[in-house]
């Protein structure tokens, strides 16, 4: 018990300081990094607490495709040269005090709301629907319910993801001009007629092809 | 002290949480930063939604779980979308000068 309350601190630590640097780093880059960071350390949490699968999925996901993604936009529209100075600088100085007032607000509503509630007893009493089967993995007992119960929503988020493919796919098209390139319609729809021609080439005088 | 509970797990999330809101309000330069903040955000939900399914022994928080973590991917490629095409429109992606809208 100890060694779980010795990790659980270390990794949510580990947690707070990375999402702090998140927004506070100066280098986009580097923000990219501790987000990163801040995944992979969550995860932990996620498979010490008993959550495996969500921990798995949660490195593939972010650190895997997510983050990577973001990695690559930085790169790209080269950015990391942007300065992220959110703290200096005179002329945009004057939301700082309101913000910081708003956010200290949420949070200790946010703690307020952990620290002083309790459950109902007879809510608590007939509440698990799905209960946790002890006996099996955590995996086993996501995918048994998972493709009976949720079919239709696990279906509806695979159609988000395919909108959502679809339309980064169309946003970041660009149709270049003056680029040579294939027409797949005209290429087929090419007949013999157009395509060849038979020509009676006589002695001594050659052929001129039109292009 | 040592003995982890739900409470623990709730004041992590909500600290998270929190981080994500002052990097949304206080961010002026890159909105880069920005989608990473909301993506802080998504991440502190699951937080909440993993530890209430883990104390309470049910397991639709965790199926939940793996919606978001569709939606948060879903909406990163998006976004990320939008951000390429401005930048390739106007030349900057800095929150100050994507004043357009005068908003």
């Amino acid at each position: 018990m100890i060694v779980h309350s010795i990790f659980f601190y270390i990794f949510s630590i580990i947690a707070v300081f990375s999402a702090v640097m998140v927004t506070v780093s100066r280098n986009t880059v580097h923000s990219v990094f501790f987000l990163i960071l801040d995944f992979i350390s969550i995860s932990c949490l996620f498979i010490m607490i008993g959550a495996e699968f969500i921990g798995m999925i949660m490195l593939i996901v972010y650190v895997g495709a997510v983050a990577v993604l973001f990695l690559f936009v930085v790169m790209m529209l080269n950015v990391s040269q942007q300065k992220n100075e959110w703290l200096s600088g005179e002329k945009n100085s004057k939301h700082i005090p309101i913000g910081l007032l708003i956010s200290t607000v949420i949070f200790f509503e946010l703690i307020i709301v952990a620290g002083g509630w309790k459950y109902k007893p007879e809510l608590l009493k007939n509440f698990s629907n799905l209960g946790i089967d002890l006996n099996t993995t955590n995996t086993h007992e996501i995918g048994k319910v998972l493709y009976t119960d949720y079919i239709h929503l696990f279906q509806l988020s695979g159609m988000i993801l395919l909108v959502a493919m679809i339309g980064a796919i169309v946003l970041t098209f660009r149709h270049r001009e003056g680029i040579k390139r294939q027409s797949y319609f005209k290429q087929i729809s090419r007949e013999r007629s157009e395509g060849v021609e038979v020509i009676d080439v006589e002695k001594n005088k050659g052929v001129k092809i039109d292009v | 002290m040592f003995e982890i509970g739900l409470g623990h797990y709730l004041i992590l999330g909500a600290t998270i949480f929190t981080i994500g809101v002052v990097g949304i309000f206080l961010n002026r330069k890159n909105i880069i930063v920005i989608l990473m903040s909301i993506e802080l955000i998504l991440l502190a939900v699951n937080i909440n939604l993993v530890a209430f399914s883990i104390y309470l022994n049910d397991l639709s928080g965790q199926i939940f779980t793996l919606f978001i973590l569709t939606v948060a991917a879903a909406e990163a490629a998006i976004g990320l979308a939008i951000i390429v095409i401005y930048y390739r429109n106007s030349g900057t992606i800095r929150v100050q000068e994507i004043d357009k809208l005068k908003g």
